[in-house]
């Protein structure tokens, strides 16, 4: 019922050990020198696979500031697949659902699971995890080791989703 | 008489072609495509497609033409040109563009045009391998695959080409970089949906090297690999990697059929 990104690595990595001897230790090695990065995210809890009930700050996000940064193509950049309710934005894309309405057909548990990592949900999807750092293949330099949005910017979204009434 | 006759024809096949095009919408693209495989050609928009529709229009023919010349120019220590031992490439290298990559057994894998190039360079002609961007090299491969334009892409995919085949597979369906992403997901998945500004296609490589708009230039379809690469954030392979070619074996076996377009123009 409950995982968080921290618990899962380390369970690979126990697994890996007795399988594959020395080779398992360097990569149980590999993985615990990568979680050292993973432990700048905040701790987390998944709710039957669908949702993460808690704030990850702790507190409520700023819609405003959620509307700026699913706009900002160097950050949520939502508008390159989704249609939103943001008129003065030209070229909204059309490869995930349409936004508008969608705070009232998932609640803020859902969206922020569905922000943090969608994977949760559903496993073969194209939307990226916006709040997972580790575990990733071949990431470019520079970006390695880091998360698509801060912990504050997945809030300001989520709070900025919730708002997104029929 | 016969000028007015002749006018009067022309009007008519223009506007019975107006009511073929018309009822012909709605998935039939002609040549560009076969089945449900669409050809690149018919993502492009409008004014781009008219660009490739005429050659005198088609700014990568300008790279061919300079490839035609390098054909016959006599290079390397032992003084040969292509047409030394090839002779006219109308004729001997036809149908390569079709079937590459192919499996090399001097090398023991598949390769591809490029890499085939600067081998007889290199064991042949004794002369310097060209770089993969270079003018000579997208000169070259655009003028060699020209000569199999519209023969269907027909690569061999059995035999000791196998293993490379299912390891290209296994790179289009593998996510990768931070967004994650694999092939699959957009040129699979989402091929006709609009990706912000842009329209998906099926990502198919009978094209190429190809006119790219936004590079104001001509291409590899390497560079194209790298240029997805990078937009998902993923450290992008080599030109000629491994990696790379046997993408570009898979992804030719993915479009078996679509017509050799070599060099095309798209946005």
């Amino acid at each position: 019922m409950f995982s968080g990104e921290r618990e899962e690595t380390l369970r690979t990595g126990r697994y890996l050990i007795p399988i594959l001897g020395i080779a398992g230790l360097l990569a149980a090695f590999a993985l615990a020198s990568g979680d050292a990065r993973a432990e700048e995210l905040a701790k987390f809890m998944v709710k039957d696979g669908n949702s993460i009930p808690q704030s990850l700050t702790g507190r409520p996000g700023t819609p405003e500031n959620g509307r700026k940064v699913a706009i900002d193509r160097k950050k949520g950049n939502c508008l390159a697949c989704h249609a939103m309710p943001v008129p003065e934005q030209p070229f909204h894309g059309a490869v995930g659902p349409d936004l508008a309405g969608v705070g009232s057909r998932y609640d803020a548990g859902e969206l922020r699971l569905r922000i943090v990592n969608p994977k949760y949900a559903n496993p073969d999807t194209i939307m990226p995890a916006f709040y997972k750092a580790n575990g990733l293949h071949r990431v470019l330099k520079g970006f390695e080791g880091k998360s698509l949005l801060s912990a504050e910017e997945v809030e300001d979204v989520v709070a900025y989703l919730v708002t997104l009434k029929e | 008489m016969h000028v007015k006759i002749l006018i009067g024809t022309a009007a008519a096949t223009a506007v019975l072609a107006g009511f073929s095009s018309a009822a012909l919408t709605g998935g039939e693209w002609g040549k560009y495509q076969v089945g449900d495989l669409r050809s690149g050609y018919t993502y492009a928009a409008p004014e781009t497609r008219a660009i490739q529709d005429d050659d005198f229009e088609n700014p990568a023919m300008l790279a061919l033409d300079y490839g035609a010349e390098l054909w016959s120019m006599k290079d390397g220590d032992a003084n040969k040109s292509c047409a030394d031992c090839h002779n006219d490439a109308e004729d001997s290298m036809k149908g390569v563009g079709a079937r590459y990559p192919a499996f090399y057994e001097p090398w023991d894998k598949p390769i591809n045009v490029e890499l085939r190039i600067n081998e007889c360079r290199e064991n042949n002609m004794k002369a310097k391998p060209w770089k993969y961007e270079s003018r000579e090299m997208l000169g070259m491969t655009s003028y060699v695959k020209y000569q199999s334009r519209d023969m269907p892409v027909n690569v061999d995919i059995g035999g000791p080409s196998t293993p490379f085949f299912q390891k290209g597979k296994a790179f289009y369906y593998e996510r990768r970089g931070q967004l994650d992403l694999a092939c699959k997901h957009c040129h699979e998945d989402n091929s006709g949906n609009m990706i912000r500004a842009n329209l998906l296609s099926q990502g198919q490589s009978n094209g190429f090297p190809t006119y790219r708009l936004k590079w104001q230039g001509v291409g590899s379809l390497h560079r194209r690999f790298r240029g997805c690469n990078s937009q998902v954030r993923s450290t992008p392979f080599g030109y000629g990697s491994d990696e790379y070619v046997n993408l570009e074996l898979y992804l030719a076996w993915r479009g078996r059929g679509l017509p050799v377009e070599s060099p095309s123009v798209r946005n």
